[in-house]
């Protein structure tokens, strides 16, 4: 059995089966409509996440399955003082597959020791979030028609942003991706991504404090939201969560097939006047998560169709 | 300059970073034994600027395979009749339980105190451990 705690779990063959499933999946949704009957999901959330816990419900529903669980801590048994391997061990008699988000890191992983039905991280603190990672290269492929050959910027906050990190860790298995880092100094990629990822695979990169100079360059350019929860300073969150703000003036430069991607919620650091804007595909890139975790659903039940 | 006379028999572990002894003394549980035991701290070094040594007097009874966890560049040698007989050079195991604790506030170990501290070795060049759960680097002091 298979479970997936870090996008890295899914070799590159696994992880192009996925893709080319959710595609299947969403040119002919209603062929899938039923594969699910009988199966349940139990979306297990220790910290609110509607919009993650929301996405893998309807993929659930999507597919004829089922869907039970909780939303915080505070409604769960975790509230009485139970450990996430308890809890798993109880759960996986109740359901067929989970999804866990948990604010500590590494709890899916501690669930996937003790599960036996498969586990899939939906978020453990500033870890990872496969599905997410997932969602952002189905989107990458499915609207630029490839994952090699790309330059791709990632803006704002790179420290604490998860779904940076992975969405690294993810490109560069692919030939020729090139990276554009665009960031204040104080949230920079993390030393060992720099160290133990991009110089140790001699990837191409560079990090900048400007995004208007390196906009003509990107083929994509990935926002990201400074994030409040990350930081245990309230000070430096408020210093630096405006560092970067897209707007419609900025993306002039911008190449016309450039996409600007983004994992959602966003606050303030793309102007709404962007989202009008044909290269703006957030809101579809969160359409296409649902397809992503129904493939994911499949694949990790061992179901075909 | 401080003056320790050399061992008949014994073990001598060297090289330590400067201020880490303690941390080796406290894993070996050096505090149990009946023998003499020498915590030199900052001596000087060629190499190092300046290191921790300990020396323990007579025959080796202790399990030194998982020190190098706690320091790699440090060094072993065991002592008979005055002189060295071995030069140990330790190798970092892949994998290692309980000896080293997870320090990241966001790891489910802070939490869940039943879980056992394990860490994965990710890079035996430079010795860098991993915690299993969160993945965050072991920072030695």
């Amino acid at each position: 059995m298979k479970h997936v705690i870090s996008p890295l779990d899914l070799s590159i063959n696994e992880l192009a089966e996925v893709l080319d499933l959710a595609n299947e999946i969403y040119e002919n949704p209603q062929k899938y409509s039923e594969c699910c009957h009988g199966k349940k999901l139990a979306t297990l959330f220790y910290e609110p996440s509607t919009r993650t816990r929301l996405s893998f419900e309807a993929a659930m529903l999507n597919l004829g399955g089922n869907v039970l669980g909780f939303s915080s801590a505070d409604s769960s048994s975790a509230a009485k003082g139970e450990s996430v391997a308890d809890t798993i061990r109880v759960v996986s008699s109740y359901a067929d597959i989970c999804a866990m988000r948990h604010p500590k890191e590494g709890a899916p992983y501690v669930a996937s020791t003790y599960s036996s039905i498969p586990v899939i991280n939906a978020g453990d603190g500033g870890h990872n979030h496969p599905t997410q990672t997932l969602t952002d290269l189905f989107t990458i492929k499915k609207l630029k028609g490839r994952l090699d050959n790309l330059t791709i910027g990632f803006c704002g906050d790179l420290k604490f942003g998860r779904t940076v990190h992975s969405l690294i860790n993810a490109m560069v298995r692919y030939p020729n991706v090139k990276f554009v880092l665009i960031s204040p100094e104080e949230l920079q990629i993390p030393n060992y991504l720099r160290t133990e990822v991009l110089d140790a695979k001699n990837i191409e990169y560079k990090e900048v404090k400007n995004l208007d100079a390196v906009m003509p360059e990107l083929d994509l350019l990935y926002m990201t939201r400074v994030q409040r929860e990350r930081f245990f300073n309230e000070e430096d969150y408020i210093r630096l969560k405006d560092s970067f703000i897209l707007d419609l003036q900025k993306l002039e430069n911008a190449k016309p097939d450039m996409l600007i991607l983004h994992p959602l919620p966003r606050v303030n650091e793309i102007a709404t006047e962007v989202d009008d804007d044909p290269r703006a595909v957030y809101f579809e890139q969160a359409k296409f998560g649902v397809y992503v975790r129904m493939a994911l659903i499949m694949k990790l039940l061992n179901i075909t169709v | 300059m401080l003056n320790i006379g050399g061992l008949n028999q014994g073990v001598v572990i060297d090289h330590i970073v400067a201020g880490g002894a303690m941390k080796i003394y406290e894993y070996l549980q050096l505090e149990k034994l009946d023998c003499s035991v020498a915590i030199i701290k900052n001596a000087k070094s060629n190499k190092m600027g300046k290191k921790d040594i300990i020396k323990i007097e007579g025959p080796n009874v202790l399990d030194l395979d998982m020190i190098g966890v706690l320091d790699p560049s440090l060094t072993i040698n065991i002592i008979e009749d005055g002189k060295i007989i071995e030069k140990r050079h330790l190798r970092l195991p892949e994998t290692v339980t309980g000896i080293i604790r997870c320090k990241n506030p966001r790891c489910i170990t802070s939490i869940e105190q039943g879980l056992a501290h394990k860490f994965r070795l990710t890079d035996a060049n430079k010795g860098v451990y991993r915690c299993i759960y969160c993945e965050q680097a072991f920072k030695r002091p």
